[in-house]
């Protein structure tokens, strides 16, 4: 998927996740002339619109993210933390403006039509050039998929993977979730893309492929309609992460981003995490 | 006098000797200084050479060069004999053969042109899609299809042996009384093999390096258990560590073929 980089070797991930486990304080930057953290309230925000908190995403807005191309029913997880967001700022739902803003527009320097903008925003180094980022809200898992009729579909333990014949692209972190966290028995099988690991798939010739959340609800959303995720495997390796995109040196950065460390510590992220992506999207966790 | 001679003679020889170790000598030095002088030298070594990350690898390189020695064992036997098979078909005399003669000439035609890497796709990843019974395993696939475009090579060398037996060889066996087949298996092929085994063994060596992009259909072999140990420390050294082993690998082969050669000129020169 375009909109993703490779999740490997990626030192500032390292960083970032490092910050975000310890909670280093060097996560949220509050700029020179932001006050501290007791004005973060809605009154003494200046955003777009007085009053108001416009928030940015890409038309359409997909699934499970986005429910029906419909940011504001609060539907779907992107939705549902961006409003999540909004009330810790002091804006109530009826406060959210959303725009919809392409991904490439969002994080190309220039003027930004958003407070912040959730549409699946990878925490770069070259996009901080352009554009702030808040804290992660969320880590990237790796997921197993299979075709609907595998061995393996519908197993709900990552013992019942144990026998396995699974594949990755090489040099990833879901090659690493097939030997770190799975460990089967069968050699695992490495391609050099996923495009040639699907066929694999498809052939038969592996029963599950693992890929990263997201490219598992496309691939299986859009590309192999008769595969299914079997599950999201446990965090592993250095994931890559998704942050709110605010305009390059926003007065709002250092507020965002306390709200999101916040909703991670108040555990609110993770709640939305299984709710969205494991209940409603089907990707159970593999325990 | 002929003491004499003989003194000369291996006073030669010492000096030669010392001259070409001496001007070894001086070229190693100069290229050792060049590199190990250059400004990068110090990051180089780090991400090429270091030897804790290369002794992590090892195992994990060697795992997968045994697949690819298991891999040329049995690809260069196929490979020699369907080769041969159609230089035989491409050398048989007389219209009726024609249709014969046509697709051994297209197969050489084809599997040369043909990108290894394309055969090993339409083998491994496009063969499976057809989801037949008892369909072989990758490995098998990828074999075959390094067969395929193996024999194509061997074949013209087998090919080009042949047609280079003097055809009163031919002539001499046909007036002895053996068949077609006869003067082929004990007059012609014996002579050709000797001729092109320098050549065929060196297709052999190539081969050997071919082996391993059967990884592509998944299969780890020793140079991607080294790309993936490469990802995983974000340092080159495994690489090195595959390209040691298959330099090892290959001075068996390398020897034999280069022995074969010699043998081949003494005879030639009468010896």
């Amino acid at each position: 998927m375009a909109r993703r980089t490779v999740p490997v070797a990626l030192g500032a991930a390292t960083a970032l996740l490092t910050a975000l486990v310890g909670c280093a304080p060097q996560e949220v930057e509050p700029t020179p002339s932001q006050p501290a953290a007791a004005s973060c309230e809605k009154g003494s925000l200046t955003t777009k619109t007085p009053g108001k908190l416009t928030i940015g995403t890409d038309d359409p807005a997909y699934e499970p993210w986005f429910t029906d191309n419909k940011p504001d029913n609060g539907e779907g997880f992107e939705s549902a933390v961006a409003y999540a967001v909004a009330e810790r700022l002091g804006y109530a739902r009826t406060d959210v403006v959303w725009n919809r803003v392409k991904f490439e527009n969002a994080i190309a320097p220039g003027p930004k039509d958003f407070d912040f903008d959730i549409n699946q925003f990878s925490i770069t180094e070259e996009r901080k050039q352009a554009v702030d980022f808040s804290a992660p809200y969320y880590l990237v898992r790796q997921t197993v998929i299979a075709l609907k009729s595998s061995k393996i579909a519908g197993k709900a333990t990552l013992a019942d993977l144990r026998d396995a014949k699974l594949g990755a692209q090489v040099g990833t972190t879901s090659y690493q979730a097939i030997t770190d966290v799975i460990k089967p028995g069968p050699q695992p099988q490495v391609f050099n893309t996923n495009d040639d690991a699907k066929k694999a798939l498809q052939n038969g010739q592996i029963d599950g492929l693992v890929v990263d959340l997201p490219t598992a609800f496309y691939i299986t959303g859009a590309e192999l309609t008769d595969a299914t995720i079997v599950g999201q495997v446990p965090q592993v390796g250095v994931p890559e992460t998704f942050g709110l995109v605010l305009d390059k040196g926003s007065a709002l950065t250092g507020c965002v981003g306390q709200a999101v460390t916040a909703l991670r510590e108040a555990g609110t992220l993770g709640e939305l995490e299984k709710k969205w992506l494991a209940q409603v999207a089907g990707a159970p966790e593999l325990t | 006098m002929a003491r004499a001679r003989a003194v000369h003679r291996r006073r030669q020889t010492v000096r030669s000797v010392l001259v070409a170790a001496a001007s070894t000598g001086a070229l190693g030095t100069l290229l050792v200084v060049a590199v190990t002088g250059s400004p990068g030298w110090a990051r180089v070594r780090q991400s090429f050479l270091d030897l804790d990350i290369a002794r992590a690898a090892l195992p994990d390189v060697l795992t997968g060069l045994w697949l690819n020695v298991r891999l040329l064992f049995f690809c260069a036997l196929g490979a020699l004999a369907v080769g041969l098979l159609v230089a035989l078909l491409r050398t048989l005399r007389g219209p009726v053969f024609f249709p014969v003669r046509a697709l051994a000439t297209g197969y050489t035609y084809t599997f040369r042109g043909l990108p290894l890497i394309i055969v090993l796709y339409v083998f491994t990843l496009g063969v499976p899609g057809l989801r037949l019974q008892g369909m072989p395993p990758v490995l098998v696939l990828g074999g075959c299809a390094l067969v395929i475009t193996y024999s194509g090579y061997l074949a013209e060398v087998f090919r080009a042996g042949i047609e280079s037996v003097h055809p009163s060889q031919f002539a001499a066996g046909r007036s002895l009384g053996l068949t077609y087949r006869q003067t082929m298996r004990h007059v012609v092929l014996p002579q050709a093999a000797r001729r092109v085994a320098p050549p065929l063994l060196n297709d052999v060596v190539a081969l050997q390096k071919d082996v391993g992009l059967v990884s592509l259909a998944g299969p780890i072999d020793a140079v991607r258990a080294a790309q993936i140990q490469t990802a995983e420390h974000f340092n080159y050294t495994p690489y090195i560590v595959a390209g040691v082993l298959f330099v090892l690998l290959a001075i068996p082969l390398i020897a034999v073929t280069d022995w074969v050669t010699l043998r081949a000129a003494r005879r030639q020169a009468g010896h």
